[in-house]
């Protein structure tokens, strides 16, 4: 997995890899198990301070994507089974609402959003087999 | 938390014209500090003063917690600085500059470091330094403050008139460097790609008055730029709590605020705009909003509001 930060970003580098790593999970370039680079590593590849890299996966493990295992490194945590369907539901349904207001301000009608969505999740390479869309 | 730099009242005047204007500059130990401002804002005079080369009209400078009027020579030793320039004699080998730098430093300097890190950049030792190049000299330059192992490093402008490569491994020379706990580096610079890239805190000054003194990332974080559009030409904005700038362009009213919340929201909102919308900026493009904006009612910036107790220490626990 090639990581990459721009400077011409809104995000802060630490989020930039975060987001990374969010995404590479979730297209599953990055599998429970495999190893990211250590924070030494990765802070001379992207020449970024090793404080950033250590405050991305800081974040990452308090998300749970990512587990510290001490003096071996930073391991793709396995799928979270200790947040309820419930707690899980929750916080999808909170990113479907930023995502709304965005449309609304952006002047989407509801129809071009529920027509955007399905077209992209047919694109979209889904993770685990069984919660592809039939 | 322990100070590799503090700065009390740190002033300097320049006939009837005051350069820095009651600095308190607070560098902690292990930091990298981004000094930032505009040509002229006082970086170069308030880093010489750091240093004892311009004596302050008022104020005082402690580093490495000793005050810099009796700095013991076995404190000097620790601390090392790269001017503006790379100044080196252009007539001394490479080998000649290291002999000569090292009598600065007798009982720390690490030639094998020095060795190591010419060797990387492929510079021999005879070559005469005025026939290398501004990146190789930049080089040298920065492995002959890097020589004694110094606990705290300032560089004013290091990367002044490199190339996009030299900058880039001058860059990684300097991580290398701050992967050693414990060490302090503070450098100005206008490149802001590359301040993001390495610097845990930055500090920016605007007309010698230090208004920004935050981490890095909240600073990127907490300034944003709000579009409101309008049916006409738009009303007069009232002002809120952080405001920067605000200008019309058109039917738009474009604003550039500190920590837009909900006050902020309810001003914006109590205008009616058509629709209205808030977003973060890259760092250069907040930098440019602050440093740009009417000078006397800049909200001078710190760690963070008192309601996000939980990004600060986060970002405490970054810079330890």
């Amino acid at each position: 997995m090639q990581y990459e930060i721009s400077g011409a970003s809104r995000l802060p580098i630490y989020r930039q890899l975060v987001e990374q790593v969010r995404e590479g999970i979730a297209r599953g370039d990055l599998k429970p198990q495999d190893q990211l680079p250590s924070v030494r590593q990765m802070s001379r590849d992207l020449v970024v301070n090793p404080n950033t890299v250590a405050r991305a996966y800081t974040e990452l493990e308090r998300e749970g994507l990512v587990a510290n295992r001490p003096g071996r490194g930073v391991f793709v945590a396995e799928p979270r089974a200790d947040l309820t369907k419930d707690a899980r539901r929750k916080r999808l349904i909170e990113t479907i609402d930023r995502l709304l207001t965005e449309a609304v301000n952006l002047g989407f009608s509801e129809e071009e959003v529920a027509r955007l969505v399905a077209a992209r999740s047919r694109q979209f390479h889904w993770n685990t087999p069984n919660s592809a869309p039939k | 938390m322990t100070l590799a730099i503090a700065t009390d009242r740190l002033t300097k005047d320049y006939g009837a014209r005051r350069v820095v204007d009651g600095l308190n500059l607070r560098v902690p130990t292990g930091c990298v500090y981004g000094f930032l401002g505009r040509n002229g804002a006082g970086k170069s005079t308030t880093i010489k003063m750091l240093l004892g080369m311009v004596r302050p009209t008022f104020g005082r400078v402690e580093l490495l917690g000793h005050d810099l009027a009796a700095l013991p020579p076995s404190v000097r030793e620790r601390i090392a600085y790269l001017a503006e320039g790379q100044p080196l004699y252009g007539w001394m080998t490479v080998a000649e500059a290291s002999r000569f730098a090292r009598a600065f430093h007798p009982g720390r300097w690490d030639g094998r470091k020095l060795d190591q890190i010419l060797d990387h950049f492929e510079i021999p030792g005879r070559a005469k330094v005025r026939r290398l190049s501004n990146g190789q000299r930049a080089n040298v330059a920065l492995a002959l403050a890097i020589a004694p192992d110094p606990d705290l490093l300032i560089l004013d402008d290091p990367t002044l008139g490199l190339d996009t490569v030299a900058r880039h491994d001058f860059l990684l020379s300097l991580i290398h460097l701050v992967q050693r706990e414990g060490r302090t580096i503070l450098f100005s610079s206008h490149i802001l790609a590359d301040v993001e890239r390495v610097a845990d805190r930055i500090g920016v000054l605007v007309d010698g008055v230090l208004r920004v003194d935050c981490p890095t990332d909240r600073f990127k974080e907490a300034v944003s730029r709000v579009v409101l559009e309008f049916p006409g030409k738009p009303p007069a904005f009232p002002g809120c709590a952080g405001l920067v700038q605000a200008w019309e362009v058109g039917r738009r009213l474009e604003l550039v605020v500190v920590d837009f919340g909900d006050d902020q929201r309810r001003v914006v909102e109590s205008l009616a705009p058509l629709s209205w919308d808030a977003a973060s900026m890259s760092l250069e493009d907040a930098f440019v909003a602050y440093t740009r904006g009417p000078r006397r009612s800049l909200p001078v910036f710190d760690d963070g509001p008192p309601e996000a107790p939980s990004t600060a220490t986060s970002a405490d626990r970054g810079a330890a």
